[in-house]
């Protein structure tokens, strides 16, 4: 479970991205997080990423206290989410079985071990046959998936997407939701923040609505309007 | 730590080396420069110091007695000069064996000669002690002493040859430990730069790696490996040049300048390369490794 608590955060610069922010997310759920830009979504997700710091309140994950967490355990923290990014941050000196297999060997797992999951994250994804591609041989789509296993390769709780369809064209965008329901329906957390609200209303989910750090609006499959 | 996870390391370290290869190499060529010097100086050092040791040994301190002194009060004076730390060994020679050696190497063939000195030895009263040192360089101190001594009419030594060697192989070592120290500096510099490019090339790599969960360790290994093969092949390079030019240059000079060989005993090359070889893979070894650990601390802020 994810209890963030009247959460704060005003930078060296004077700006105040996140003002008194209150959200408890239960295990196994769906979360849209949606606002215009500057709103405030991304400093909420390198908060869980326990990137940024707040200035003020607390942020509990699974039972731990992020502003209580020393440094030394933040590697172990971070091995309990999967983080996927519009730009899907691959590594273009490596095929898909090796971007994939990267998550697992920094993190000290076994050769058997990745040899063993590997391949079934990449039969799940649906790049089994492409295994030996790299990145730019990819579509965004494709690549996005890769992306996506490399998250879920290390079995995470809690899978944070920021923005994973904002590179995408409208297919493409709607077979990586599946992707993200279907993983969900797993028992992974799902969090996603976005722009777009065409996906937000297919996938009938929580929505969280913020607006110059505030939350203003925080509804259960949530219908929004075309601007 | 898991051998998977250790061959990935230095296979990552590797290619971040192959990566910046003309980093890479200009780095491995600075440490390789320096360690060459340091093992030029050492070769230098080591056999001067092996000159002086050999000199120290055959250089004594002469010390004449008062005529009237009797063997014993002579004798008694001796047992306390030996007793001083300074001194390694004390000689005594007799008036009667001062005479026997002088006669052997002046009067040799013609003894007839030194057969008028037969019942009055011309050394009467030159009974002396000769005092060997352990270090050269306590020399003054201990002419000094002896030449306060009751009893003592002249004390004689010699202060060039060795205590020279000395003064020059001070001003050896201060002079070598001044250009290693400038090269030492020079190198951790360069392998800095050439972590620094690499971190750089690997900035997403590292980044992803943190949102993966890697640890601090684990990120930075990659770049200490690759500093450590830097150090280690600027170790082994001149290690393998050394080995050869000494040798070489050893044999060169003992065939063709003769003479040389018999006031300057050369080090043999089994005597001086093991030690020189272990300083040498260690510094290569600290260059790199702190070159790198530290360089590579300011990439790993989340």
């Amino acid at each position: 479970m994810i209890e963030i608590t009247n959460v704060c955060k005003t930078y060296d610069t004077g700006n105040k991205a996140l003002r008194n922010i209150n959200i408890t997310i239960e295990d196994g759920e769906f979360v849209f997080i949606i606002g215009r830009s500057g709103s405030g979504k991304s400093t909420l997700l390198k908060m869980l990423l326990k990137e940024v710091e707040p200035t003020s309140g607390k942020i509990v994950v699974n039972d731990m206290n992020l502003g209580k967490m020393p440094r030394r355990y933040v590697p172990k923290y971070r091995r309990m989410l999967g983080v996927v990014f519009q730009d899907f941050r691959l590594l273009k000196d490596k095929n898909v079985y090796e971007n994939v297999a990267f998550a697992q060997r920094v993190i000290g797992a076994s050769t058997r071990k990745i040899k063993e999951r590997v391949p079934n994250m990449l039969q799940m994804v649906g790049l089994s046959a492409k295994y030996k591609y790299y990145p730019q041989q990819l579509s965004g789509g494709e690549q996005q998936r890769v992306a996506i296993a490399r998250a879920l390769i290390n079995r995470p709780e809690v899978l944070l997407a920021d923005e994973p369809t904002g590179n995408l064209d409208h297919d493409n965008a709607i077979e990586i939701m599946r992707l993200l329901d279907l993983i969900n329906q797993k028992g992974t957390t799902v969090i996603v923040v976005t722009h777009s609200n065409e996906i937000v209303n297919m996938m009938q989910k929580r929505v969280i609505t913020m607006d110059r750090g505030c939350i203003i609006g925080d509804e259960e499959g949530g219908f929004i309007h075309e601007d | 730590m898991r051998i998977s996870t250790f061959w990935y390391c230095v296979k990552e370290g590797i290619k971040n080396i192959c990566r910046n290869i003309w980093f890479s190499l200009a780095s491995v060529a600075t440490i390789s420069a320096c360690i060459f010097l340091f093992c030029l100086f050492f070769s230098i050092v080591a056999n001067i110091q092996h000159v002086v040791d050999n000199v120290e040994g055959t250089i004594g301190i002469t010390v004449f007695f008062d005529e009237n002194l009797s063997e014993d009060e002579i004798k008694r004076i001796g047992s306390e000069i030996g007793r001083r730390e300074e001194v390694s060994e004390v000689q005594f020679t007799s008036a009667e064996e001062a005479w026997e050696s002088m006669k052997n190497d002046y009067f040799s063939g013609h003894e007839e000669l030194a057969e008028g000195f037969a019942d009055d030895n011309p050394l009467a009263g030159s009974a002396s002690y000769q005092v060997f040192l352990h270090d050269i360089t306590t020399q003054d101190q201990v002419v000094a002493y002896l030449q306060q001594l009751g009893g003592v009419r002249e004390v004689n030594y010699s202060n060039s040859a060795a205590a020279g060697l000395s003064s020059f192989n001070a001003v050896i070592g201060i002079l070598s430990l001044v250009i290693i120290g400038v090269l030492l500096a020079v190198s951790v510099f360069l392998i800095s730069n050439t972590i620094n490019v690499a971190a750089s090339f690997r900035k997403r790599e590292n980044e992803i790696m943190r949102y993966i969960g890697a640890t601090d360790y684990m990120i930075r290994a990659p770049f200490v490996v690759e500093g450590i093969i830097m150090g280690l092949m600027g170790a082994g390079i001149p290690l393998v040049g050394m080995y050869y030019l000494y040798m070489r240059s050893v044999g060169y000079l003992t065939t063709k300048f003769q003479i040389l060989s018999r006031i300057f005993q050369f080090l043999p090359l089994g005597d001086i390369f093991p030690y020189m070889a272990v300083v040498a893979v260690l510094l290569g070894l600290g260059i790199g490794f702190f070159a790198s650990f530290f360089t590579i601390r300011k990439h790993l802020k989340v």
